[in-house]
């Protein structure tokens, strides 16, 4: 089953851990097999919103978050199941500093449609 | 059928001693807490139909399990036929082939562990780990705990609800925790037991100072527990729930007044508790691995073991106070050692002790601090400093019959 470990770090806080060590965390899940993907992200700075309302895109700068944490990047992790997605979060280095969420991947319902 | 059917009233005292453990099987055969639930259901009304006929099995829990799990696969197939496509009802069929994995007694009584740890998982919310573990371990129904919580039953029903999908969809595993992750895991378990025996035994609001019902529930919890994993904190906790719990019927008055320790009627305490949970506590001494809960239990025996407050031993109990704040400081402990160094000394040391305790003011709120320091400054004729601190702790307090004995406490400092 896949994990999406979603890291959240205060603005302040984006570079109190070294690329090196997040890059050392991903090779060890990598060689372990768990790592599906994972990515460093911009600051929240760069970030578009797209919407498409009546069939018409609209574009905006942001978003800014209202909470003073922000995605700062992401692991896909290959898990047996929660307990293992957490041991694994655990050892994420920015938990030290900020917070992972661990979110559950779903399948999409495409049904009968699919085939 | 009538309610005197003998097999009916087997079938009863079966269901009462059993259907949790047959359930917590189920639920590992069938990966569904939902499934098992309906599987444990079918099986005992296949019992209530074929046993009067056939006879009681010899081992009516293998009866059980083996009967919901024939009625799980019936059911699995019947919807395969109608949705052949479906994937996890063959991935549920396949566990439910695995007979091999029900056999040996091992894994089916670790199975009542798996339970546990599952209900009482990190990754759920603190509510929902109290409330799932009353429903599937305990096996009280939604009205029953809502009642007992004073909470609207949809709303608990909701709460749930949303834990199994949250067991389910994040795939919170069924299983004991490895020995590395045991004690943080166990520590999980023993706060929602001690939360529901406390929610019985000192209510934060209602009209009842106690709710007798989820007090034994959380015991029966404890006994369990130390029955199939008799770590030392899991036995001071049984011991900790026995020895307050031996105090019940003296700390009401018959027109459920509150009374305090040292006014009880100590010829009233259960002496069979008091034996048992003070011969745990050795135990759990012994075995110097002890926590909390094996300290907290140590004092109230010291308590049970005097034959009143003045005889008891305060040298002793605030040493074990202090190495209580040792594993881990709050100002609830440091609060409690107060109250026993005035008991030790004399009021005014333990008046020093609780000033500065408010004065950092984590305990402003704390109504037990206010009523603690009344109690005090009565002690030592400041009435008027007392009659604040009762007012105070009157203020705060959301129980009636604290209410009613605050009052009486001020209604006594007026007339002296």
């Amino acid at each position: 089953m896949k994990y999406l470990c979603l890291v959240y770090l205060e603005e302040q806080k984006l570079h109190a851990v070294a690329d090196s060590e997040c890059f050392a965390c991903g090779e060890a899940f990598r060689s372990s097999g768990a790592l599906v993907a994972a990515e460093a992200l911009q600051p929240i700075e760069t970030a578009t919103t797209v919407r498409v309302r009546n069939g018409k895109p609209t574009i905006t700068d942001g978003p800014f978050a209202e909470t003073k944490e922000q995605l700062a990047g992401f692991y896909l992790l290959d898990a047996r199941d929660l307990n293992e997605a957490i041991q694994m979060a655990a050892k994420i280095p920015p938990a030290r500093e900020g917070s992972i969420e661990v979110r559950p991947v779903r399948d999409l319902d495409v049904g009968s449609a699919a085939t | 059928m009538s309610a005197t059917n003998p097999v009916r009233e087997t079938l009863n005292a079966i269901y009462q001693s059993d259907s949790r453990r047959v359930l917590a099987t189920l639920i590992r055969l069938l990966g569904d807490f939902d499934a098992a639930e309906e599987a444990l259901h079918d099986a005992f009304r296949a019992a209530l139909e074929q046993w009067p006929r056939e006879g009681v099995p010899a081992n009516p829990r293998a009866w059980l399990v083996s009967a919901g799990r024939f009625k799980a696969i019936d059911g699995l197939r019947r919807r395969k036929r109608f949705d052949a496509l479906d994937e996890s009802g063959h991935a549920a069929e396949i566990a439910v082939h695995d007979t091999a994995a029900w056999a040996d007694a091992e894994s089916v009584e670790d199975d009542r562990l798996r339970l546990i740890f599952t209900c009482c998982h990190p990754a759920l919310a603190p509510d929902a780990q109290v409330a799932l573990t009353l429903r599937e371990v305990c096996g009280l129904t939604t009205e029953e705990i809502a009642h007992a919580f004073l909470t609207p039953a949809p709303t608990l029903a909701q709460r749930i609800v949303r834990a199994k999908a949250k067991i389910r969809d994040a795939r919170i595993p069924y299983q004991v925790p490895t020995p590395a992750e045991l004690p943080e895991r166990l520590d999980a378990v023993l706060r929602v037991v001690y939360l529901v025996f406390n929610e019985g035994y000192t209510a934060s609001s209602g009209a009842t100072v106690t709710r007798h019902d989820l007090s034994g529930e959380a015991i029966r919890l404890g006994r369990v527990l130390v029955e199939l994993l008799p770590a030392p904190e899991a036995v001071g906790l049984l011991a900790l729930m026995l020895l307050h719990e031996s105090r019940r019927t003296a700390r009401t008055s018959p027109s459920g007044e509150v009374i305090l320790l040292d006014d009880q009627d100590r010829s009233l305490w259960n002496r069979d508790l008091i034996t048992e949970g003070t011969r745990l506590v050795r135990q759990a001494l012994s075995s110097r691995a002890f926590g909390p809960y094996s300290i907290q239990a140590a004092i109230s025996s010291l308590h049970a073991e005097a034959p009143n407050a003045a005889a008891t031993d305060w040298i002793e109990i605030v040493g074990l106070y202090d190495v209580l704040l040792q594993m881990g400081a709050t100002p609830v402990i440091e609060l409690n050692r107060a109250v026993a160094v005035a008991m030790r000394d004399d009021p005014t040391a333990g008046l020093v002790l609780i000033d500065a305790i408010l004065a950092r003011g984590e305990l402003r709120d704390y109504r037990f601090a206010h009523a603690a320091r009344a109690e005090l400054c009565r002690r030592l004729g400041k009435t008027t400093e007392a009659r604040t601190s009762f007012e105070r702790a009157l203020a705060l307090t959301r129980q009636e019959p604290e209410r009613r004995f605050l009052e009486r406490r001020l209604a006594d400092l007026n007339q002296g």
